[in-house]
């Protein structure tokens, strides 16, 4: 005889031990601390902060540990936390042309003042897996810099000074800044609200996207204007005080990509920006996400829309990792009352199709 | 380290104010979708976040609260989200759908008539009845605008041309109040009558999609058809085989791999409530009782 499936409440429970369990795996083993996630999985850190929405390394580090590693768990966790955060305000906004720079490139010049500076990256390693990372290595000392850094300021804004590219937007200090997580999203949406849907967009989607505007899909030909990362003073202006106050530092990557425009009517040729930024050391992240940004901009330039990559309402809505791993996981919820309403109306058209076969060939059975 | 401290119910008191705004919209404009600032959850998107919110932003400490998924208070996420429920608010929850005031529900609409008061909230999962004719939300927006709603007319009337008969089978459209085209959520079509006229207040929550949208208590709720093809419910035809109940809403389980199967209610209080007044059905016959049905 059946009995009505009992005992999910336990079945819940028991499978939380289960994976509380699993998660700290064999105990032989010394357990991962947060602070060697924090220094030594810093990236992944950096990416759980930015997609999560919250400048935090030690609670990045915890929600990595608690998702076991799985990056969009780590997301979801950050996120869910964020939601319930008070609200006191924005803050100034950050002067990335400030930042103590510790990378900075430029692909479109040779030498910029301030120059060049590669700084701790992958690129020019040669991928070969190092048995010497296996245990117990210990690296050199980083090279000390040599003499005093100059100013490092922006590449655009040394293109800008000849009106070669269209000029940064200009802050609306009564406007308040747009916030997605605070005010329902509705389309077509300004720049403020795609840049902070693209800041939290899964560095994967955003790749692909960037990637296929390479491809042709919406070309827009651009150049690494330049991507800094380092860090930047984060200011508040209180009230009580009526003077911004310093927060703390933060660390980001900022990348400027400078398009090819050919011009309008009204506009004459010029170069445009597509902007990326994220928090620690995300450069894939924000240079994707500043070809997407430069791509979303079709509308606003007069291109024509064609790709995906050039549809906010195709990116907007489909960008948000934990929107999407909800969704497409949902599917393992229980669906047996609309299967079975399917499985009604599939026996009913089965039935009815070989109804009209049997008539059939008894038609023809019959001439 | 920030240790995280949650209010009444998870959420601030200013979100569930904001929430509040957009059910109070929703009602004075039955079937129309508010756009709300949905919240992350701790529980994920497409699992109830939208139903969560709604039912977090009415609850209140004297409330009696039941969770269904298909019907059942006791499916894992039904359980997942009473238990949220019971650990952030402290409130007292029930299986019973005549004591409860608050019933959130995925996919079914309980047997029982809900009674003046009580206020049924469903997890809804794509909000727009016409998302799969018209992807774009622009689109969408301005043709409810306009109760623009020929292409669903069409979609339904190239069923029956196909078919001979509409093929929807679940999440079968209704219209509210004569104005908005609505979605009721992915119930059977069976528990579209429900809707019509009920006495509780229908809140439906959409949290991945940002929208709230209601149903007032005592509103006309009618299934699109057409007059030559008028809209019919489905069931199996067979009778609960644990309480035989004839006109329950049933699910069907696969209990061998010879093809054998068996339908039981898919509401298990509806089910347990006939059982425990002595109903009867034939995989449930008590031992020494001379019929099979009580």
């Amino acid at each position: 005889m059946y009995v009505a499936v009992k005992g999910g409440e336990r079945a819940i429970e028991n499978a939380h031990r289960l994976l509380a369990h699993e998660r700290r795996g064999d105990k032989d083993v010394p357990e991962i601390t947060l602070p060697q996630i924090s220094e030594q999985l810093a990236l992944a850190v950096d990416r759980v902060m930015s997609e999560g929405s919250l400048y935090d390394r030690e609670l990045a580090s915890l929600a990595i540990k608690q998702a076991r590693g799985d990056m969009i768990e780590a997301i979801f966790l950050v996120r869910a936390f964020r939601a319930t955060l008070p609200r006191f305000g924005a803050t100034e906004p950050v002067d990335t042309g400030q930042m103590q720079v510790r990378r900075r490139i430029s692909s479109t010049f040779k030498d910029i003042p301030g120059g060049q500076i590669l700084g701790p990256t992958f690129d020019y390693t040669h991928r070969l897996l190092d048995p010497q990372l296996a245990e117990g290595f210990v690296p050199e000392a980083p090279a000390a810099a040599g003499s005093e850094r100059g100013a490092t300021p922006r590449v655009t804004d040394i293109l800008g000074r000849d009106g070669l590219i269209e000029p940064s937007p200009k802050a609306e200090d009564d406007q308040p800044v747009g916030d997605l997580t605070r005010e329902p999203l509705s389309f077509p949406a300004d720049r403020d609200l795609r840049l902070q849907n693209l800041a939290r967009a899964d560095e994967g989607f955003l790749l692909a996207l960037g990637y296929s505007t390479q491809r042709g899909y919406g070309r827009n030909h651009p150049f690494a204007g330049e991507i800094r990362f380092g860090e930047v003073e984060v200011e508040f202006f209180a009230e009580d005080v009526g003077f911004a106050v310093p927060l703390g530092s933060i660390e980001l990557t900022e990348c400027q990509m400078v398009n090819q425009f050919k011009g309008s009517a009204t506009e004459p040729p010029c170069f445009t920006r597509g902007y990326g930024l994220a928090f620690g050391q995300s450069e894939r992240k924000t240079m994707s996400m500043a070809l997407v940004d430069r791509s979303l901009r079709a509308r606003e330039l007069g291109e024509e829309v064609r790709a995906p990559a050039q549809d906010e309402e195709f990116v907007m809505s489909h960008s948000d990792n934990v929107q999407a791993t909800g969704f497409v996981e949902h599917l393992k919820l229980p669906h047996y009352v609309d299967f079975q309403s399917e499985l009604g109306l599939l026996r009913k058209l089965r039935k009815e199709f070989a109804q009209a076969q049997a008539e059939a060939a008894l038609q023809e059975a019959a001439e | 380290m920030n240790a995280p401290a949650y209010n009444f119910a998870y959420l601030d008191e200013q979100t569930k104010r904001m929430i509040r705004r957009a059910i109070l919209k929703a009602i004075a404009i039955p079937g129309y979708q508010v756009p709300f600032a949905s919240r992350e959850m701790p529980m994920p998107y497409g699992w109830g976040t939208g139903g969560v919110q709604v039912t977090a932003a009415i609850l209140g400490p004297d409330d009696l609260l039941k969770v269904i998924d298909q019907g059942s208070d006791d499916t894992t996420n039904a359980i997942s989200i009473r238990r949220f429920f019971e650990k952030t608010a402290g409130v007292a929850t029930t299986t019973s759908t005549t004591d409860a005031t608050v019933i959130q529900t995925r996919h079914r609409i309980p047997e029982a008539t809900l009674h003046a008061g009580q206020v049924l909230v469903y997890q809804v999962p794509i909000p727009e009845p016409l998302r799969f004719l018209e992807p774009r939300e622009t689109e969408t927006r301005r043709m409810h605008a306009l109760a623009e709603y020929g292409l669903m007319h069409v979609k339904l009337y190239e069923d029956i041309a196909h078919f001979g008969h509409i093929a929807t089978a679940y999440a079968y459209p209704v219209k509210v109040n004569d104005r908005y085209v609505m979605d009721p959520s992915p119930t059977p079509k069976y528990d579209n009558p429900k809707m019509d006229n009920c006495a509780a207040l229908q809140l439906f929550g959409a949290g991945r999609e940002k929208r709230i949208y209601a149903v007032p208590p005592y509103t006309k709720v009618v299934s699109l058809d057409f007059e030559d093809h008028p809209f019919s419910r489905y069931r199996f035809d067979a009778p609960c085989a644990l309480c035989g109940s004839e006109d329950s809403y049933l699910d069907e389980i696969v209990i061998d791999d010879r093809g054998g199967r068996m339908f039981v209610c898919s509401d298990t209080d509806h089910c347990e409530s006939r059982q425990a007044q002595g109903h009867r059905g034939i995989q449930n016959a008590a031992p020494h009782k001379e019929a099979p049905h009580g």
